[in-house]
């Protein structure tokens, strides 16, 4: 379980994260959603410890994050950043199997986990391709495979921290993407994601948390978070919220 | 091991480019003859007719030659997939943070005001100018580094705009020294500028080697990581590696390789460019393959440079940093060019 207490970040004078308690608890998935600059993104680099917050803590089963050894951390939590920058042509295959560095499980074992988490991110036809000649999304769903490879096929204690994972894909592959997220969290693993899909969110999170300059505006299940209310007043939009047809989900329609 | 063909016919080019360059020369020996003085040098009993001459030319000139090429022309490579995977840009250079003008400017030192020094120990007194090359090249690189360093992380772009910085600095120092020097050591200090093999010699030769196998040694036991850093810093990071020891120990890596090489042979451009990026094209970018073939690469480049050096204008003989820059500045434009398209 990944826990953060009253965590607060300051950059440059300026608090951007203030006061926020994150839980991460196996089999959950926690949407964190908010306007450009409210912080999440700097939520995640605390929480993944990458970045020290200047209060509060980050715990994971209960030690603090940055007293863990460097692969110890990383066969339990996986990051999946807004977006890679690679310059190098690496084959496909090659990418997703660096999500295997800090296990040193074999090459079989690795490859037949490479299969695995490619198929899960619908990127196996991508074999044997240069990471170069990869459109946009292709190479997100690639980077997918590639931090799904790094905790497959996913257990209790596990998690996986994604940021705007669906920004460059297709709206079919915004679905498989989050599904296959899913999935993960279905045999145990915990998910944080930063979505700014209000409708991804509600359909795929079991909670979420609505961010508004650093601070916890919201945080509850789809329900309790989407009202016209709060994100009139967070985004300053005017929106309708309606259950969804079919599957009674809050739906949230610009007016 | 899927690499393991690319790495034998590389190691056998070498082979090939150590054999050459042990025979060619102003004075070609056959290359039989060429073989049998080297395994008698090494004590392995050969018939020792006519061997004397063969002997003589091999051991006591085209050897420490030879050797030296190799050396500087693996370490250079080297330092230059160190450099491209620290920067995570294919187009970085060592020459990039200083390093090379560093040591430039520390030659310079010790090529025209070396005599009025003076005080160096009898011992140390030949190194003087491998100590002052590769003391320039490791302090320009720990000014740049400190630099380009703000709370415990380590900013590549800033330590690129150092280095040029650092590098118009040396240069202008340089200048100067050129222009206080005397006509003797302008002469030299023009020539090791130019980069050369010549006039190698064991004991000059030793420094080099060892920081040549150190790094050797070393650099290969980091490929994962440095294959996970091109991923970007964030992301090594998030795979279990320290990545601010990592860039640590590769900027010691290239200060120690690039300041010794310098110390060694003089400015030898390019071959830590083209080399990283020749082998990639043969073998694709991963590390566990391009750092050791870019060593047998590099060496085998910088040996067959040398004897085209050597025999473009014989007797007399071209600086070798001449010969690497014209083939590797329009590579470089080349790969510009076409990275475009």
């Amino acid at each position: 379980m990944l826990i953060a207490n009253d965590l607060c970040i300051m950059r440059g004078g300026k608090q951007v994260v203030a006061n926020i308690d994150v839980a991460l608890t196996p089999g959950q998935m926690l949407g964190v959603l908010g306007p450009n600059g409210a912080g999440k993104s700097t939520l995640m680099a605390a929480l993944c410890g990458e970045l020290a917050p200047t209060r509060g803590q980050v715990l994971l089963d209960d030690i603090p994050l940055n007293q863990w050894r460097g692969p110890e951390r990383a066969r339990r939590l996986a990051v999946l950043p807004q977006s890679s920058t690679l310059g190098f042509a690496f084959k496909v295959e090659e990418v997703v199997a660096m999500g295997r560095l800090p296990h040193g499980s074999g090459q079989q074992c690795d490859g037949e986990i490479i299969q695995h988490a490619l198929v899960a991110a619908d990127g196996l036809h991508l074999l044997g391709r240069s990471y170069l000649t990869l459109s946009g999304g292709e190479r997100q769903r690639v980077h997918l495979a590639r931090v799904l490879a790094q905790v497959w096929p996913g257990e209790e204690g596990q998690i996986l921290l994604l940021d705007e994972p669906t920004s460059a894909l297709d709206p079919l592959h915004q679905h498989t993407t989050l599904l296959a997220v899913r999935a993960f969290a279905a045999r145990g693993g915990a998910v944080m994601v930063i979505l700014h899909d209000l409708n991804l969110a509600a359909r795929y999170c079991d909670h979420l948390l609505l961010l508004d300059q650093g601070r916890a505006h919201l945080s509850g299940t789809p329900e309790q978070v989407l009202t016209p209310e709060g994100l009139k007043s967070v985004f300053g939009l005017d929106v309708l919220v309606q259950a969804h047809p079919e599957r009674g989900h809050p739906l949230v329609i610009a007016r | 091991m899927r690499f393991t063909s690319q790495l034998i016919a590389l190691g056998m080019a070498c082979l090939l480019a150590i054999w050459l360059s042990l025979a060619l020369g102003p004075v070609s020996l056959p290359m039989m003859d060429t073989l049998r003085a080297v395994l008698h040098l090494v004590g392995v009993p050969v018939a020792e007719d006519n061997l004397q001459q063969a002997e003589l030319i091999v051991g006591q000139i085209r050897l420490p030659r030879t050797l030296l090429g190799l050396a500087v022309g693996a370490v250079l490579a080297l330092s230059g997939v160190a450099m491209q995977g620290l920067f995570r840009n294919p187009l970085a250079d060592p020459g990039l943070v200083g390093v090379s003008s560093g040591a430039a400017l520390g030659a310079a030192v010790a090529i025209v005001a070396g005599a009025s020094f003076g005080g160096l120990p009898e011992p140390f007194q030949p190194y003087l100018l491998s100590i002052c090359a590769f003391a320039g090249g490791l302090g320009v690189t720990a000014i740049v580094y400190r630099l380009g360093r703000r709370d415990g992380r380590t900013s590549v772009s800033t330590m690129l705009l150092a280095g040029v910085a650092m590098t118009a600095l040396a240069g202008s120092v340089i200048g100067l020294f050129t222009y206080l020097a005397d006509d003797a050591s302008l002469r030299t200090l023009t020539f090791w500028n130019l980069g050369t093999l010549n006039g190698a010699s064991y004991d000059r030769l030793w420094p080099l080697l060892l920081v040549c196998v150190a790094v050797i040694l070393w650099l290969p036991r980091r490929a994962k990581a440095l294959n996970a850093l091109l991923l970007g810093e964030s992301e090594a990071h998030h795979l279990g590696i320290d990545v601010q020891r990592l860039k640590r120990e590769l900027i010691l890596c290239i200060a120690l390789g690039v300041g010794a090489a310098v110390a060694a042979a003089g400015l030898i451009g390019f071959i830590g460019l083209i080399v990283p990026h020749l082998v990639r094209l043969l073998t694709g970018p991963d590390h566990r393959v391009v750092l050791p073939a870019s060593a047998l690469a590099g060496a085998t480049l910088l040996l067959f440079a040398d004897i085209f050096a050597r025999l473009v204008m014989a007797p007399a003989e071209l600086p070798i940093g001449i010969v690497t820059v014209f083939i590797g500045a329009p590579f470089f434009l080349f790969l510009l060019v076409r990275g475009r398209s």
